[in-house]
């Protein structure tokens, strides 16, 4: 029988502000328990909430990335419920009038486009962390993340599979990268997704759904919705119905369990939030943000393999770390000699493999796109072999002094002296005879060890080229 | 001292006539004397007041308040003691910052005395609602003295303190002061920060002032109102009355009186007072008309409901969790939810929690707080139209006459009509106040007079006219006279 999988994801987003959305706290991770709670985090008597403008301007980049519309007012409300860390017993969020709403993304699924639409997207505070330790049958609470902003990227249930949701919210990763609203660290918990899950008979109306919270992975996702779609298929194949419930990814058995029923969800009693006025959005501030808009991935991706003529994987890997692919950018702008192609390989590999060894990003890389560009040239113009290069990007890395004093200090230009390279081969051929005698006999491969030998006595300043030349001239 | 207004209290600390010193201990021991008679005040902290007034040197230059003791509804967080907001909740509560009223009253050198008894959580017309016992009239010890700023009304009434900080979000400003013969002011929506004032209904709560006189209260008020950065629904506007402005009556105002179904459910013998009222306006050149309010029947029930639905969720956060009372022991975390909040609150909080709660309920959240917020609009523009025609509008502040202690407290929709001609002014956001019009039966009578947004300069100059041709304000309680 045949099953059609309906999914659509609630996508949290952290917005990377300063402080927090209705305080002056700061929203950095990683800090000791509640020291980054002020009074208003605490839910004190008699504090107020103050919206940080931040937030707002952040979330229209996002809805004019994704194609929405800006509300021209917009209000926030209060979900009521209790929970120890919810210190005001209610986290004010957005229900009706959210700041964007009715856009969408065009992602890529099997070589061609597909549309997910955005019902909304709205802003609100986070909650503080609840831990629990089993032994002493103690819970602790850290109010650091409450009141941490949250744009909450709704979609339509436009997806039909899990690799078509994970799609999605890479997409949705990129663009909050692009946009500069969010780190997209998912293990910090900066973005994370609840995914609603259906099946049903296509051309049937939509299933029962289930819920499924706080995915922290893209593997996790992946692994979540197919349990569940087999799950359900499984209940109903069985003759059992689907319960709408709430459920949670337990990633080390790779399931998923109820955590709560409908019956047992609370009934949040929203209404507008009386400590905070409307917002108005005009369509000056509007334009102002659109002006402001960086190129977005899709249209970057496009320019990288039509304009730069970039490979479609080369263009992908660097367009996936937008600081990346704006490196990439400037050092091709800076080269005179390289094209973009010879650019992006050093980018993708030399320069990639430095960040993983060093397990740091491209913004604390200590080499200007300036002095790559120099080395590139280099390279490109001779002046360096490939392996120059790299080994003088390596020394170049950190270092105060300037390219060129580097290449003398340590006298790493290739040599173009011819004689000195014939001496080089002399030396090599003198100590080789055997290989020398295999050449003779018809295995014109050996030279290949030849070269590598005569770069190995040469510290590697003789152009491999050359050497080849020079060695089949003399053997010949 | 404590029959001197504010304004000759001024004269006579810059005159060198008395001391900082003097007048803080001369009010300190008033209360120490009358205060356990009316219960006014819930907390009182005389070393630290006095310290305070010891330290003060007056000059010429000095700010005008320097030096003038003031009391503070114990609604408001202050960092010298306690805040209970009159409720076992917060019976051991210490606010870790001051409200911004009070720092800035502070900050203009007026020196606080202590914190009045008040309504819990601001929700009562009586004062009996209190975990610290009911604050008594001092006109009548027997009756109540209103509510919920029932302890500041009493205080001033008793002169145990020349002016009180108040809270109004259905008339617990006005209310006790016509119950105490004394004058109330309510300001505007946003005029005085809202920061530190622990919240009731938010959409409708409004700090303001207490005192004997509508000149006493013109002191205060521009000290105390303008933005405050902590506050966005603060307005960016100062009174600014200057004492020369008080007198300074604009001409050709017209006052209209309001006419509605309530006046048939008010005691006659105010009314009489009312039209006594009007002679006085009338004998200063004032014009008086009437304006009908067609809406202002709906204006408790629509009260009602947006007020508890708001107390629903600003209530919330007494959770036991992070302070305030915590009950012993609970079992598992729902029971610190339940035992905390059944111990800790009292019946009439509870009662408006449950109402609020309801209304805001999945299937009734239309039905009621959506429909509520409808007429909340015609309200406002009932107001709005009579505006157009009239510069302010008069009317009782209350139906009846200061009740007896424990004669409402078991029927809460008698209690709650109290507020019948207060509430409207907290619907539209308007200012309104009520000012001492004379005694029936030995008890005080209040008008109370609404203006337009921001009008409270013209609430001010008027009532001052009228208490410049009246001496009711002036009364002092027998018993508290010496």
């Amino acid at each position: 029988m045949n099953w059609e999988t309906v999914i659509g994801l609630e996508i949290h987003a952290q917005l990377n502000t300063k402080s927090k959305i209705f305080s002056a706290s700061s929203t950095e991770y990683g800090a000791k328990p509640n020291t980054q709670a002020s009074l208003v985090d605490l839910g004190y008597p008699g504090v107020l909430p103050v919206l940080n403008q931040k937030v707002i301007d952040y979330a229209v980049k996002f809805g004019l990335a994704t194609n929405c519309e800006i509300s021209s007012e917009t209000i926030f409300s209060r979900k009521n419920y209790f929970y120890p860390d919810l210190p005001k017993g209610y986290q004010i969020s957005q229900l009706d009038q959210p700041i964007v709403h009715s856009g969408y993304v065009d992602i890529e699924i099997n070589g061609g486009p597909k549309r997910i639409r955005i019902t909304r997207a709205h802003l609100e505070e986070d909650a503080g962390k609840s831990m629990h330790n089993n032994e002493t049958h103690s819970s602790y609470i850290d109010l650091n993340r409450a009141g941490v902003p949250l744009l909450e990227i709704v979609s339509e249930p436009d997806m039909s599979n899990a690799k078509e949701a994970i799609e999605y919210m890479k997409y949705i990763h990129l663009l909050v990268r692009y946009l500069g609203i969010c780190d997209g660290n998912l293990q910090e918990g900066s973005f994370r997704c609840d995914a609603n899950v259906s099946i049903r008979r296509p051309g049937d109306n939509l299933g029962t759904r289930t819920e499924i919270k706080n995915l922290n992975s893209f593997r996790f996702i992946e692994k979540a919705i197919n349990y569940e779609v087999d799950r359900q298929i499984e209940l109903i194949e069985s003759g059992s119905i689907i319960k709408q419930e709430t459920r949670l990814y337990d990633d080390e058995n790779g399931i998923t369990r109820s955590m709560r029923s409908k019956e047992e969800s609370n009934d949040y009693r929203y209404f507008p939030d009386p400590d905070l006025l409307p917002i108005t959005i005009s369509k000056e501030f509007i334009d102002s943000i659109k002006s402001k808009l960086p190129e977005l991935p899709n249209a970057k991706n496009n320019r990288f393999i039509n304009d730069l003529k970039l490979s479609e994987d080369d263009a992908k890997r660097l367009i996936e770390n937008p600081q990346l692919s704006i490196f990439f950018e400037d050092t091709a702008r800076l080269t005179k000699k390289a094209n973009s192609n010879q650019v992006s390989n050093w980018i993708i590999g030399k320069i990639s493999s430095m960040l993983n060894e060093k397990n740091i990003a491209i913004d604390e890389f200590k080499l200007s796109s300036q002095k790559l560009a120099q080395i590139i040239d280099k390279v490109c113009d001779g002046t360096l072999s490939q392996n120059l290069g790299s080994k003088l990007i390596e020394l170049a890395y950190d270092s105060e002094q300037d390219i060129e004093a580097i290449i003398s200090e340590k006298s790493l230009s290739q040599i173009s002296d011819l004689n000195a390279i014939n001496k080089i081969i002399d030396k090599v051929l003198a100590s080789n005879a055997e290989q020398i005698q295999e050449y003779k006999a018809g295995n014109q491969k050996i030279i290949g060890y030849l070269i590598g030998q005569t770069m190995k006595l040469s510290g590697g300043k003789v152009n491999p080229n050359t050497a080849k030349e020079l060695l089949h001239k003399k053997l010949g | 001292m404590h029959t001197l207004s504010i304004k000759k209290q001024i004269k006579g600390l810059r005159a060198k006539e008395f001391s900082a010193s003097e007048i803080t201990s001369h009010y300190l021991s008033r209360i120490n004397e009358y205060n356990p008679k009316i219960n006014a005040f819930i907390t009182t902290h005389p070393d630290a007041s006095l310290e305070i007034a010891n330290g003060i040197e007056i000059s010429k230059k000095s700010n005008p308040l320097l030096g003038i003791p003031i009391a503070h509804k114990d609604i408001f967080c202050t960092q010298e003691v306690r805040t209970t907001c009159g409720s076992k909740m917060l019976e051991n509560f210490i606010s870790p910052y001051d409200a911004t009223i009070v720092e800035k009253i502070s900050q203009a050198g007026a020196i606080s005395l202590g914190k009045t008894n008040m309504d819990e959580f601001a929700m009562g017309s009586s004062n009996e609602t209190s975990f610290y016992g009911c604050c008594l009239n001092p006109w009548d010890l027997s009756k109540v003295p209103g509510g919920s700023s029932g302890g500041s009304a009493a205080a001033v009434a008793a002169r145990l303190t020349p002016i009180a900080t108040a809270t109004d979000t259905g008339g617990s400003i006005r209310q006790p002061a016509a119950f105490c013969g004394v004058t109330g002011l309510k300001p505007t929506y946003g005029r005085i920060s809202r920061y530190g004032m622990i919240a009731f209904a938010s959409s409708l709560d409004q700090a303001g002032f207490i005192a004997p006189s509508a000149e006493d209260i013109a002191y205060f008020l521009d000290v105390a109102s303008g933005y405050d950065p902590k506050d966005s629904t603060s307005l960016n506007e100062k009174v600014d009355i200057t004492t020369e402005e008080m007198t300074n009556l604009p001409k050709n105002i017209t006052i209209g009186l309001a006419e509605s179904e309530l006046t048939e459910h008010t005691d006659p013998r105010i009314l009489q007072k009312l039209e006594d009222a009007i002679k006085v306006f009338t004998s200063i050149g004032i014009k008086v008309t009437t304006v009908t309010l067609p809406h202002s029947k709906f204006a408790i029930p629509t009260y009602y409901v947006v007020a508890p639905a708001e107390a629903s969720s600003n209530l919330s956060r007494f959770d036991g969790i992070r302070f305030g009372y915590q009950t012993n022991q609970p079992k598992n975390i729902n029971e610190l939810y339940e035992k905390t909040r059944s111990e800790g609150f009292g019946s009439e909080v509870k009662r408006r929690i449950l109402i609020g709660t309801y209304v805001l309920s999945a299937g009734y959240y239309d039905a009621y707080y959506v429909k509520a917020q409808k007429i909340r609009r015609l309200i406002a523009n009932d107001y709005k139209e009579a505006f157009d025609k009239v510069d302010l509008i008069l009317s009782p502040t209350a139906p009846n006459l200061p009740f007896s202690i424990g004669e409402k407290s078991d029927d809460p929709i008698s209690m709650y009509h109290n507020d019948s001609y207060t509430v409207g002014a907290n619907l539209a956001g308007l200012p309104g106040i009520s000012f001492p019009v004379g005694f029936v039966d030995s008890l005080p009578v209040g008008a109370q007079l609404i203006g337009n947004h921001l009008s409270e300069k013209l609430l001010l100059q008027v009532t001052h006219a009228f208490q410049n041709k009246s001496d009711h304000h002036l009364a002092i309680p027998k018993e508290f006279e010496g």
